[in-house]
């Protein structure tokens, strides 16, 4: 049976960042990386723009051959996890095989959820969560004439806008009231779907899918008000799902994801997870969450990496803080913290002018801030709400001009 | 062991926010100065002082392990973060990964920018006459060095925050291992470098010879080494105390035969190992043991003896002083000592603040030497014979004098008189010292 030290299920950012942290820590022990996939690594963050031909899968390759050797670590494709043995420290890979290990990364990611539309289950439909997919969907653009695409988040926009600039009539239909929910206020969020309009696509907000039936070569999406959408393509982008089904029987605490403490340890002894497949801290105190986002991919595998390695400087895992970057049809906007938050404590400071900014504090602490074609720094602004700066010596200069006031806080507080 | 590099670095106390940097790098990256092109961006805080946002290139940038299109990547030939156009996708998510404000995205260019620090060779440093912005190439030593044995053993019992240490593991890397050194009493064989527990805290042969006699008995090793076909460096580690004071006689006669020695002092100004005695070398003014400060004195009474330019005036093959806040001109001189000592005799003369004895923080020392240097209480230069002396540094724009005394406890009880008294002595000093300075070179 082959054996690893630090044995790495999932080949994404979670899984790369803590290879790469053990290996700073631990220049010795044996590690091999897993991966269901059968090519090397990528992020599923590039899948929109693979869609859309700006960027090429052979480009996208986030650690190849000659790295994984150059670290002395050994990367295997095709090999899908399907049960773990806590007690004998071993995985069984679909289609036989087993690996052991001392210490075990879950770091299997996510997959596209189904939402309960009726008939979903009997037709085949694009989703956007693997390279397959996104050379599938590539593939269909520019042949269809028009599209459904259900959800209205990041993966939804981004294809929406695809396939408007293929020339495809788009449909997007979203349960809730808005474009991007949790990121953006409903102000934002309407002028992004403002664009969108704009651009041709019909935004069909807090409406639902009530069913979907095969009609011609295509499909007739039925929404629960009664109203009937066909389209040649239809593409389902309702969130994503915590890939945790091979852990069924393990003994591994899973609710939505898979339950860890500030380091990144299931309740199972040697066992870590990291990325899509963690439901973690909230940054603020809204308990165990499902983050999904990449940049807590990359610190939620270097937290798991360090603790592994018994690294003496880790840290521990500061919580998830929600962000968002996202371009469209050569506009930009950023979202970082709560940035939709109001109510009781908020503070909310906006303006809008044909560009949009809204900053929420919260005891003269950042709390969110999110904007639309407005300049500041989203890494910045992360820091300030993760330190719990005190803003109220610039409070003023701050909500007016967060760049340059962000800026020199940075210079002067962590430089 | 891994390669460092270079950096830019920022001295917010030199910035004036005169733009100079900013309009440089928009100039170089766009041939325009329309600053949105600047990849620096110098802000004004809140108390009116500027500080900086800049690519900090980091060793383990969050931009990279944050990029999915693998547009940013780390060179590991120089260094620098490279942004690569053609695969980057505009998913600006380095912008939210990285905490300094270091890779943005300007609207008007429709791509994130980022410094790429000139191939070496920064605008922004060039353009910045207010040494607001320097080019940091204190990792040359480290790539030069680091590689080397480190000839001095792990745990020796050095004082919190002695540059000691430091010194004596750079000498013997620079060196190497076909040194004998020579260890007179004092804190250098204190710490452990002679040996405890019948072990030598060196790797190369070490001895401990008197305080009177560290010169003569290195000269006389020398020459039996000569003798015998082997070329090996003699090497002197000795404190002010076994240099200036009672180690003197021998020293000056070594000195004056020109005999092939390779001799280090570092200076303390005083016995520290003893009981922080003063020595000759103890600058006027200072608490000591033996100077107290109370209702007859208030610290020693008279000026400290000059020995570098003791030496200078020896004719020495090479005289230099050194400070280890500057530890490249410190290699370099080493250098220039140990290539003149295979032929006469090498005076280094390095400075070595003491935390215990001067009572000051064990994390300032690399400060106060700093300000030493700075404010001209020290001067750092050298002499190669036939060359006459070269300042190493400007002495020219010196920081105020009391920048450096207030941050030390021996001094804490110098009164006006006394600190005009050092001021004097230190102008004079200089004065004495540019007298020497070569205009060109003699032949």
């Amino acid at each position: 049976m082959p054996q690893a030290k630090y044995l790495i299920v999932g080949g994404s950012h979670a899984g790369l960042e803590a290879m790469d942290a053990i290996r700073r820590h631990d220049p010795e022990g044996s590690i091999a990386v897993l991966t269901r996939d059968d090519r090397l690594p990528y992020s599923p963050t590039i899948l929109p723009y693979i869609v859309s031909g700006r960027s090429e899968p052979g480009k996208v390759v986030l650690r190849d051959e000659a790295y994984f050797a150059s670290i002395g670590t050994t990367f295997v494709p095709n090999a899908t996890v399907a049960a773990i043995a806590p007690e004998r420290r071993a995985v069984t890979l679909a289609g036989g095989g087993e690996w052991s290990y001392e210490k075990l990364l879950i770091a299997t990611g996510a997959r596209p959820s189904t939402p309960p539309v009726k008939g979903l289950d009997q037709l085949p439909f694009h989703v956007l969560r693997s390279m397959d997919d996104a050379l599938d969907l590539r593939h269909a653009l520019g042949k269809v004439k028009s599209a459904v695409v259900l959800g209205a988040g990041l993966v939804g926009m981004h294809a929406a806008e695809n396939l408007l600039k293929a020339g495809a009539k788009v449909t997007v239909v979203e349960m809730r009231p808005q474009v991007l929910p949790g990121y953006f206020d409903a102000d934002a969020a309407k002028m992004i779907e403002d664009v969108f309009t704009a651009k041709g696509a019909r935004m069909l907000l807090g409406r639902s899918a009530a069913s979907v039936a095969a009609e011609g070569a295509g499909y007739r999406v039925t929404l629960a008000d009664g109203e009937a959408i066909d389209a040649e393509l239809l593409l389902v982008a309702a969130g994503v799902t915590p890939e945790t089904g091979f852990l069924a029987g393990t003994g591994i605490t899973v609710e939505r994801g898979v339950v860890v403490d500030n380091r990144m340890r299931t309740n199972v002894d040697g066992i870590w997870a990291a990325g899509d497949v963690t439901q973690a801290d909230d940054f603020f105190g809204a308990g165990k969450v499902v983050g999904g986002i990449l940049p807590a991919a990359v610190e939620q595998g270097r937290t798991a990496g360090m603790d592994m390695a018994g690294d003496p400087t880790r840290k521990r895992f500061p919580g998830n803080v929600p962000m968002n970057t996202y371009s469209f049809f050569g506009n930009y906007a950023f979202s970082v913290g709560q940035a939709a938050a109001a109510g009781d404590g908020f503070e909310e400071h906006r303006h809008v002018n044909g560009s949009y900014l809204r900053i929420v504090l919260k005891d003269d602490r950042l709390w969110g801030i999110a904007g639309i074609n407005t300049a500041f720094d989203a890494g910045i602004m992360w820091q300030l709400i993760l330190r719990r700066t005190n803003l109220a010596p610039v409070k003023e200069a701050f909500v007016a001009n967060p760049r340059d006031v962000g800026r020199a806080l940075m210079s002067r507080n962590w430089r | 062991m891994g390669k460092s590099f270079s950096t830019i670095r920022f001295v917010p106390e030199m910035c004036d926010g005169c733009n100079k940097c900013m309009t440089a790098c928009a100039v170089a990256k766009s041939g325009t100065e329309d600053l949105i092109h600047s990849r620096i961006s110098i802000v004004q805080a809140a108390d009116k002082r500027y500080e900086l946002a800049l690519c900090r290139q980091c060793a383990e940038p969050k931009c990279v392990m944050n990029c999915p299109s693998t547009a940013l990547t780390k060179n590991l030939a120089n260094g620098v973060i490279d942004w690569d156009m053609d695969k980057c996708v505009n998913c600006l998510i380095c912008t939210a990964a990285c905490a300094y404000g270091g890779i943005t995205y300007e609207a008007e260019l429709g791509h994130v920018s980022k410094c790429d620090t000139c191939d070496g060779n920064p605008a922004c440093v060039t353009a910045c006459d207010r040494g607001a912005l320097r080019w940091e190439t204190h990792a040359d030593v480290f790539n030069a060095q680091g590689d080397k044995e480190d000839l001095f053993a792990p745990g020796l019992s050095a004082c919190q925050g002695c540059n000691s240490e430091l010194l004596i593991r750079h000498t013997l890397r620079h060196v190497g291992s076909e040194t004998v050194v020579a260890a007179p009493p004092g804190c250098i064989p204190g710490m452990g470098t002679v040996g405890y527990n019948g072990k030598t805290g060196t790797k190369v042969p070490v001895f401990h010879p008197l305080l009177t006699n560290t010169a003569s008995m290195l000269a006389g090793l020398k020459r039996q080494y000569n003798r015998v076909g082997r070329n090996v460096t003699a090497l002197a580690l000795a404190g002010d105390g076994g240099t200036a004071d009672v180690g003197f006689q021998s020293l000056s006669g070594a000195a004056e035969r020109g005999d092939q020695v390779l001799f280090v002092c570092v200076d303390n100004e005083g016995y520290m190992n003893t009981g922080m005695q003063a020595s000759g070398a103890t600058s006027f003014g200072s608490w000591t043991s033996t100077t107290p400060v109370g209702e007859v004195m208030q610290g020693k009474g008279t000026d400290a003896k000059d020995l570098p330019t003791v030496m200078m005036m020896h004719n020495c093959a090479y005289v230099a002083t050194a400070s280890t806040a500057f530890l490249e001109d410190y290699h370099r001189k080493l250098e220039k000592a140990l290539e003149a000592s295979k032929t006469g005799f090498a005076y280094l003369h390095v400075y070595a603040p003491c935390p215990t004895g001067w009572r000051f923080a064990a994390s300032m020392t690399t400060e106060v030497c700093r300000r030493q240097v700075e404010s001209n209480f020290v001067t750092l230069w050298e002499y190669d014979r036939g060359q006459g002396l070269r300042f190493s540094r400007p002495v020219d724009r010196p920081r105020p004098l009391e920048d450096y005394l207030r941050i030390i406890g021996k001094y804490k009880h110098l009164d006006e008189a006394q600190i005009a008294h050092i001021q004097d002595w230190v102008n004079r000093k200089v004065a004495f010292l540019q007298k020497f300075v070569a205009t060109e070179a003699v032949a």
